[in-house]
């Protein structure tokens, strides 16, 4: 059963089309990956989807519910995990999820319990006391996803969830995340950490100017777009025309990236053999979610 | 416009809670000036005026001290105040992520200024009244009248804050049309006393009817028609409340 789905969902800023007629559905209980370049679309995208902007065009529906008409209910279900900090600066942590909850009519009591609950799960117990200005940005971040989940959300809605965070933080928020996801959780999670798209989502979408250029599982994109290896070749400039003739006439599907030749979808490797003298150099690598991700959303800057 | 909700409260109480822990870094200032300033003109300056409209000068610019800081709390706490909750610690956008919405939060920022009025105007009341400047129980309705006072500045100062560009903005605010209204509207002289143009002016500001009202009930001169004074005030309270949730939305909401 899709717990959200969006038809035709359009925002037209004033000369931007920021969304474009985006259709989708995720499944109750995934992980749904939302990539793309920065102006992709994507923060248009969430910000309808959590009933904080409203859509020029287009309708969406959480757990059943058109949210136009039931985004009070809505929010209720939604735990919102923001890119940008905008915890309570003149509040502890602990008063900074206790006032959260109340936002959600949670009682005292059982606020006080979920928030040491919260706290403990992303092991911020400690610091339950300190203000705000004591945190580093990792600990923040890590209130955020705590505050997320005060209300016990049925789908969590995560902008960019490690942005900025040490190598520890971020595999303890990757555990905890799987973890709610096998509690039933719903996650839309929003990021341009491939690895990151890789590890926790089942499907993932790539956004390009306000477009869904491609929906499936990481696995399948990565066989459909770039094939399991990718290639790399780099030659010295004489020798480049005479490689794009060979790589041509192989009728081999490649690239050039800076100097380099990327070479995708080898069904054979004596399709690549020959291809470089002595002089150059050879290299093959797993493919990632990142070559698909390339490909498709071009390699200049978006913006 | 979009009625807001009871759930109002939630911001309301989260300004307040916030508004106790830190007061000692704000109220403190926010009830001595206008302390020193009722003392330092209502004796200083008193004692080459003599009486006004029959009254010690110090007696009748108690209640107009009164009205008028109880405008320049709510002012602040709903121009300054809210821009930083708003643009700065984007608290607006965490709160709208709930179940509120941004009536319901507008709404709680609204009451909670207008709580800062009655705050306000209650200490400042007390201390006047310790010094017997306040001669009759009709002061008692002060703090209400402050409180409505409070709805209809604060519901003025998020209209005007849902158009500022950035927190600078707000000195326009503040020099060109807050502190005319404090010498032109009755607390220091009374109106009587301006020429006829300044005279109509006056009675345009809102600080006017209010600064009526509070000497009304300091004094105990009460008459039917003081009834228009408050029907004005009501009416601009509800036509800015209303108009500042519909700005409002339309800035938060893009």
């Amino acid at each position: 059963m899709a717990i959200i789905k969006t038809k035709n969902l359009t925002k037209k800023f004033k000369d931007l089309l920021a969304v474009d007629s985006v259709s989708l559905e995720v499944e109750d209980g995934e992980c749904f990956g939302l990539l793309g370049p920065n102006g992709a679309g994507k923060t248009s995208l969430i910000r309808m989807i959590t009933a904080v902007s409203p859509p020029t065009q287009g309708e969406i529906w959480v757990m059943g519910n058109n949210l136009k008409t039931h985004s009070q209910q809505v929010k209720a279900f939604l735990g919102v995990v923001p890119q940008l900090d905008n915890l309570d600066q003149d509040l502890t942590v602990l008063q900074n999820l206790m006032t959260f909850a109340r936002y959600f009519d949670i009682p005292k009591d059982e606020a006080h319990r979920r928030s040491m609950e919260v706290l403990s799960l992303f092991e911020l117990e400690s610091k339950r006391n300190s203000h705000l200005k004591e945190l580093s940005g990792g600990m923040k971040r890590r209130l955020l996803l705590a505050r997320g989940l005060i209300n016990l959300p049925q789908i969590m809605i995560l902008d960019e969830p490690t942005i900025g965070l040490d190598p520890q933080a971020k595999y303890l928020v990757w555990h905890k995340l799987t973890e709610l996801k096998s509690q039933g959780v719903t996650q839309l999670l929003c990021t341009q950490n491939m690895e990151e798209a890789t590890v926790l989502c089942d499907r993932v979408a790539i956004m390009h100017q306000g477009k869904i250029l491609s929906l499936d599982t990481p696995r399948r994109l990565i066989a459909k777009y770039v094939g399991n290896e990718v290639w790399e070749i780099e030659v010295n400039s004489d020798e480049r025309l005479r490689t794009v003739k060979e790589l041509e006439n192989r009728g081999l599907d490649f690239e050039e990236v800076g100097g380099k030749f990327q070479v995708f979808h080898i069904e054979d490797e004596k399709s690549v053999t020959g291809l470089v003298n002595s002089l150059g150099r050879l290299q093959r690598r797993q493919a990632t979610l990142e070559d698909v991700f390339l490909r498709l959303t071009g390699r200049s800057l978006a913006e | 416009m979009k009625p807001f909700s009871w759930r109002f409260i939630r911001v309301w109480q989260r300004n307040r809670d916030i508004f106790f822990r830190l007061w000692h870094s704000e109220a403190p200032g926010a009830v001595a000036e206008p302390i020193i300033i009722l003392l330092a003109m209502g004796l200083g300056l008193g004692a080459y005026v003599g009486m006004v409209d029959g009254q010690k000068y110090i007696e009748f610019i108690a209640p107009g001290i009164i009205a008028a800081y109880a405008m320049f709390s709510a002012s602040f706490e709903c121009t300054y105040g809210s821009f930083i909750r708003m643009e700065f610690q984007k608290t607006y956008d965490a709160i709208i992520a709930t179940p509120l919405s941004v009536e319901d939060v507008i709404a709680g920022e609204i009451f909670w200024g207008a709580t800062r009025s009655l705050m306000t105007g209650t200490v400042i009341l007390t201390i006047a009244a310790a010094f017997q400047l306040v001669s009759s129980p009709w002061a008692l309705l002060i703090p209400a009248l402050c409180f409505l006072e409070g709805i209809m500045f604060a519901s003025l100062a998020i209209l005007f804050t849902s158009f500022a560009p950035a927190i600078y903005s707000f000195n326009y605010y503040f020099t060109l049309f807050i502190t005319p209204m404090f010498f032109f509207s009755g607390v220091f002289f009374p109106l009587s006393s301006f020429t006829p143009i300044v005279q109509t002016l006056s009675w345009i500001a809102p600080l006017t009817p209010v600064v009526r009202l509070s000497r009304a009930l300091v004094n105990g001169e009460i008459q039917l028609d003081l009834l228009w004074a408050l029907a004005l005030i009501v009416a601009l309270a509800i036509l800015f409340f209303s108009i500042s949730l519909v700005t409002m939305r339309r800035r938060l909401t893009v």
